[in-house]
């Protein structure tokens, strides 16, 4: 049973199933285990970069494919459901209808690009889905009446979501469950169902040609495989899924604007977790995105306690100062490369 | 159409097909029919065009000019997939797998590709009972069931050859082209691999290319014999005929090589 919901793709590494079960057991009761708006901001985000990661896993970790596109999927799904909402007030079928657009413009975007750019050398495609991808956040920010421009625009999500709802008149397990414990759950089912759908999707018999091309592109079109249509539909499959995990965190976040949504720091993070994670392994994404995000958000209260704990002690209590914080987000990068080329997944596997 | 007319007309035919590389020639006006059941050796010096040949018909190249013909039907602008879904079948001179997936992934690939199944997005890779004893048959025969569960990567290079023909079987095509499938292979290994195309020849009414360079190889397997040179057809019979002509013996043996033939 539990071998067929991961599509028989286990973590094949004892470690690796531990972290994994933590993982899973933090995300699934992250607003009983803690406490304050921000511990459950960072799940929520864990969540959503999951899902997001683990399908631009699809496309380069799987396919072989390098795409910069990937976070106007992302702000395509986000600012579908966000503009809608802002405009024509906190509906669910506004929601719905907002996302059905924006699925439509992402499938739309993606053939395109596709059908014109995936036949071209790869580094054609890279500069490509990076050229299309900057003029589709620039004209974001330029349409400033209808996205709110730099600023983005806040919006209120159907009574059920909103913090001001409360299912329960008293706490339970010390959390009231107001609309932000819901809209969690409902981040959470939702990136949980979309991971296991990748896990399916690439442990399918159109998952192993995917690889195949990965490997050698011209044995597949041998093998009687027209890849060329192979590498658009992965390309299709994970904007969609991007564009899902985008709507996500408008959601939560009841807010869209272009630097959360589209910025080129949401496309370096996405390569940042996929590589630290572990490339085609789908897991990769799990716990990549879950240290990155820990680490984003609570690398710089760690770095204040020690470095007052250090305090008079000369050089120490500077370098650990929190201002430094990205320093050593940066260090931390380069040491767990250099440590795991093959991602954390692919060393827990190998040992 | 009747039993005879199969017989009559010619599974593969090529007419007057050519390709330039800017100013080469490398083949060149190279017209011959290929008939079920039949096993034809090409050979000829290296350098002389027989993998560009193999790509002309098997859509890895596009012919400058000139007919590719299969079953009578032109498919001489369709693409290597496309062919190989119609039944031109071929294994590489230089091996060329999939590195890191497994033997087995490899030769399941080929299974899966004749059975049409790979845009399934939502089924289980391993829920195919079916495809799965096929990819295993298709190892057996070439004697690599207990490699099946170890990457491409980490095989030896006859193993690779086999692995490679065992690809082309799984196709199930109804062209096999083989371009020098023994070659770099230990002396042990090849009778198996030759008696695997000799197999082939005999159960099934197959359409058989083979480029090999070993002339023993050549005489016991061929039932013709076809000689390229400098990317021109300049020789095509039976092989006794053709190995003593002189034009073989000149441009192909070397006038030196004609003692051991
Ligand atoms: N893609 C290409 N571009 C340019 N020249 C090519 C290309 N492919 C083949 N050639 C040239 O065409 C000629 C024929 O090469 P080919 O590989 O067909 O020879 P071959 O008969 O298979 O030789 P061998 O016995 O060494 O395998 C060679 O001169 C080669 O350099
Ligand atoms: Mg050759």
């Amino acid at each position: 049973m539990l071998k067929h919901l991961l599509s028989d793709d286990l973590p094949r590494s004892r470690f690796l199933t531990v972290l994994l079960v933590l993982i899973l057991f933090g995300l699934a009761f992250a607003p009983f285990i803690t406490s304050g708006a921000r511990p459950l901001n960072t799940a929520a985000t864990i969540c959503v970069y999951i899902v997001l990661v683990a399908s631009y896993d699809l496309l380069l970790g799987y396919t072989g494919i390098v795409s910069f596109a990937h976070t106007m999927f992302f702000g395509i799904g986000a600012y579908g459901i966000g503009l809608g909402l802002a405009s024509a007030g906190p509906f669910w079928w506004i929601a719905f209808s907002g996302l059905l657009c924006a699925l439509l413009l992402t499938i739309l975007l993606a053939l395109i690009v596709g059908l014109f750019a995936l036949r071209v050398r790869a580094i054609f495609y890279a500069m490509i889905t990076l050229a299309v991808a900057s003029s589709f956040a620039v004209l974001a920010s330029q349409l400033s009446d209808l996205t709110g421009g730099e600023d983005g625009k806040t919006f209120s999500v159907p009574a059920l979501l909103s913090p001001s709802f409360h299912l329960f008149e008293n706490e339970v397990f010390g959390r009231i469950i107001d609309g932000k414990v819901i809209t969690y759950y409902l981040v959470f089912g939702v990136a949980l169902m979309l991971f296991l759908f990748l896990l399916r999707v690439v442990n399918s018999p159109f998952g192993r040609v995917l690889q195949a091309i990965r490997e050698n592109e011209f044995r597949a079109e041998a093998l009687g495989y027209q890849t060329i249509y192979y590498r658009i539909a992965a390309n299709c499959l994970a904007a969609l899924v991007a564009a899902l995990a985008g709507a996500l965190m408008a959601l939560w976040l009841r807010y869209v604007g272009p630097k959360t949504m589209l910025g080129f720091e949401v496309m370096t993070d996405i390569l940042l977790i996929v590589v630290i994670g572990g490339m085609g392994t789908m897991y990769g994404a799990v716990v990549g995105a879950a240290l990155f995000m820990l680490a984003q958000n609570y690398l710089k209260t760690l770095m204040l306690q020690a470095s007052s704990a250090l305090v008079g002690v000369p050089f120490l209590a500077e370098a650990l100062h929190p201002d430094r914080w990205m320093l050593w987000l940066g260090v931390m990068f380069v040491v767990s490369v250099y440590c795991f080329p093959a991602g954390i997944v692919g060393k827990l596997r190998s040992t | 159409m009747t039993a005879t007319d199969t017989v009559a007309s010619p599974s593969l035919s090529t007419h007057e097909l050519t390709i330039r590389f800017g100013g080469h020639v490398a083949v060149n006006q190279v017209s011959a029919d290929f008939y079920p059941g039949t096993l034809t050796v090409i050979v000829g010096p290296n350098g002389a065009g027989k993998t560009t040949y193999f790509n002309l018909i098997s859509g890895q190249l596009a012919a400058t000019t000139g007919t590719v013909r299969l079953f009578g039907n032109d498919i001489t602008r369709l693409g290597a997939a496309k062919r190989t879904r119609l039944g031109i079948g071929r294994a590489f001179q230089l091996t060329n797998l999939f590195p890191n997936l497994t033997v087995l992934e490899n030769v399941r690939l080929a299974v899966q590709s004749r059975a049409g199944i790979g845009m399934n997005m939502f089924s289980l890779w391993s829920a195919h009972t079916g495809l799965l004893d096929r990819a295993e048959h298709f190892l057996e025969r070439v004697a690599l069931m207990d490699r099946r569960a170890s990457t491409v990567a980490a095989l030896s290079h006859g193993d690779k050859r086999k692995l490679e023909v065992a690809i082309l079987l799984a196709l199930e095509p109804k062209i096999l082209m083989f371009d020098e499938p023994t070659a770099g292979m230990s002396v042990d290994e090849v009778p198996v691999v030759l008696e695997l195309i000799h197999q082939v020849k005999v159960e099934r009414n197959l359409t058989i290319l083979l480029v090999e360079h070993k002339m023993d190889v050549v005489r016991s397997l061929a039932d013709r014999i076809i000689v390229l040179h400098n990317g021109q057809l300049v020789a095509d019979g039976e092989p006794a005929a053709v190995i003593a002509s002189p034009i073989v013996q000149e441009a192909y043996l070397g006038t030196g090589a004609t003692a051991d033939v």
